[in-house]
């Protein structure tokens, strides 16, 4: 199977590769995705008290598909409203990286990580209580 | 001067050597009759090629020439031999045992003689370096078995069975003894007499011949091994494989097999040397690097390891001037990570982490320094890029984590 020249280009020059502090207030932490099955996103997201996404990192344990949507979700956030980053679908991911049928989980775990770490820092904010990631 | 691409997957297939070559090419054109052809000299001319390759064939396991039957390849040997045996011996029993990390060619026709209700399969479980115990096949047996089939060498880790000792059970308890044997001739010494095996299949494209070309040994003596065919038709290879026989596949897997036996201990040596050369330089750049299969008794050209924390898919896209193979799901038709490797009771993530290197004959020292190079900085990349490399190092047991997926 050949990859697309945009997933490739993630893959080789990956955009927003890193960490924020976990404990930062302003920032959301989605982990999604497990070890066994060979893909497992961490997408951060440091959101303004306005719900604007001012900032992304990630990391991502996974194929060449799979880094390349967690990194262009990272570019597809920014500046976004939280309430519009809820909003997006994982097809757009697919679209953008032409990614064949076999990678679309990929994309929805993408889309998932963002609705995770989302939903992480309305915790924090004290906006709907949710169950810690981690025992 | 170093060349890009650099093939190491020799397990996948080696490249056709030019002296098999040079003995192929006048029977594509000068020499093109049919073996079976037995009234025109086209026809004794192929004749006496594929009788010579029979006895190269045989000399490479310490077979006699008529004990060679011709197939399209190792995945029919194993369909013949499994199949054939289930058949042709169904009113002795309908009992066979295998074990779990057998080529799918083995334990497909197992499956499917189950399915069909003409067999039931004991599938014997192997240990943290993937050898199967030979009290375990001993213990398997009831009086109802009637085929063993364990395989030499695995593909994919390289682990060397106890195939002398599984022979010496099969042949106490009269029972056919078939192996797998793709891997091993050729690269480790294969005797059938001496390892007691009555069925063995083999491969040319794995041992520098042509694609397209295998052979099943069939023991004619001691005891004498009966098949029910699975194709039908003219009555070839005394009646168990039907079918004009490729004497232009056969000659070469033939001259490919004289070579491999004539150079077989030097070159068993050198893999071994730049395998070990291998392994020593990823073992030194890199921490977490985990070794899949046995420590010794392991094919010379292999080298099987998990890079944790480092999806295989992933690494592979990133040494892309390299071929090599990885278990990770991502690189199988299924989906799945390879069953070899979560058969040894390893992390499943380890699966996924894992990396094939296959060395062959046409390797070089400079490759080896050039591949250890590209996958440890390619690594150390994703490591980087590795949320479970990063909570390893915070000290998070990712065994402790909930994961969501």
């Amino acid at each position: 199977m050949s990859y697309s020249d945009k997933v490739l280009d993630h893959y080789n020059h990956p955009r927003n590769v890193g960490s924020f502090a976990r404990d930062d207030a302003n920032v959301g932490t989605g982990v999604v995705g497990a070890p066994e099955c060979g893909d497992v996103m961490k997408l951060q997201l440091k959101i303004s008290d306005a719900g604007v996404i001012e900032d992304a990192r990630f990391k991502t344990f996974g194929c060449g598909s799979a880094i390349a949507s967690s990194s262009y979700v990272t570019e597809l956030v920014k500046g976004k409203h939280i309430d519009e980053a809820m909003a997006i679908k994982n097809t757009v991911i697919v679209k953008e990286l032409n990614l064949p049928p076999v990678k679309i989980h990929c994309s929805v775990l993408a889309e998932d990580a963002i609705k995770a770490a989302i939903s992480d820092w309305k915790t924090h904010k004290g906006v709907a209580p949710q169950k810690a990631q981690e025992k | 001067m170093l060349k890009t691409p650099v093939y190491m997957d020799n397990h996948a297939t080696t490249p056709c050597d030019p002296r098999v070559l040079d003995a192929i090419m006048p029977y594509f054109t000068s020499k093109f009759g049919n073996a079976a052809s037995r009234n025109h000299s086209f026809g004794w001319e192929a004749e006496e090629a594929v009788g010579k390759a029979r006895d190269q064939i045989a000399g490479i396991i310490n077979a006699k020439s008529k004990e060679i039957i011709f197939t399209s390849g190792a995945t029919e040997s194993d369909n013949l031999a499994i199949k054939g045996v289930a058949e042709f011996y169904k009113d002795k029993g309908n009992h066979l045992i295998t074990c779990v990390t057998e080529h799918k060619a083995v334990l497909d026709s197992c499956r499917a003689l189950e399915r069909l209700g003409k067999a039931t399969v004991t599938y014997l479980p192997v240990d943290k370096y993937g050898m199967v115990d030979p009290d375990a096949v001993r213990k398997a047996i009831t009086d109802k078995t009637v085929l063993i089939t364990i395989m030499y060498a695995n593909n994919e880790i390289g682990t060397i069975h106890p195939i002398r000792e599984i022979g010496k059970i099969a042949k106490q308890r009269e029972i056919v003894f078939h192996c797998d044997a793709v891997q091993a001739v050729g690269k480790i010494p294969v005797d059938v007499e001496k390892d007691g095996i009555d069925l063995l299949s083999m491969s040319g494209h794995k041992i520098y011949g042509p694609k397209g070309v295998g052979a099943l040994y069939v023991r004619s003596k001691g005891p004498r091994v009966r098949l029910t065919p699975i194709i039908d038709g003219g009555g070839h290879e005394r009646g168990m494989r039907s079918g004009t026989l490729n004497v232009t596949g056969i000659v070469g897997f033939g001259a490919a097999c004289e070579i491999a036996k004539t150079e077989l201990a030097g070159e068993a040596r050198y893999l071994t040397d730049l395998r070990n050369q291998l392994q020593a330089q990823l073992f030194e750049r890199l921490d977490e690097v985990y070794l899949n299969g046995h420590p010794t008794e392991r094919l010379p050209g292999n080298l099987n390891v998990s890079f944790a924390y480092v999806e295989g898919e992933s690494l592979l896209m990133g040494i892309n001037d390299v071929a090599v193979s990885s278990g990770s799901a991502c690189t199988s038709a299924t989906l799945e990570p390879s069953y070899v490797i979560r058969a040894l009771g390893t992390d499943e993530e380890l699966a996924h982490s894992s990396i094939r290197f296959g060395l062959g004959r046409f390797n070089t020292g400079e490759e080896v320094d050039y591949v250890a190079e590209r996958v440890t900085k390619e690594v150390k990349r994703l490591r980087e890029m590795s949320p479970l490399y990063e909570m390893a190092r915070e000290g998070i047991d990712l065994k402790s984590v909930q994961w969501k997926a």
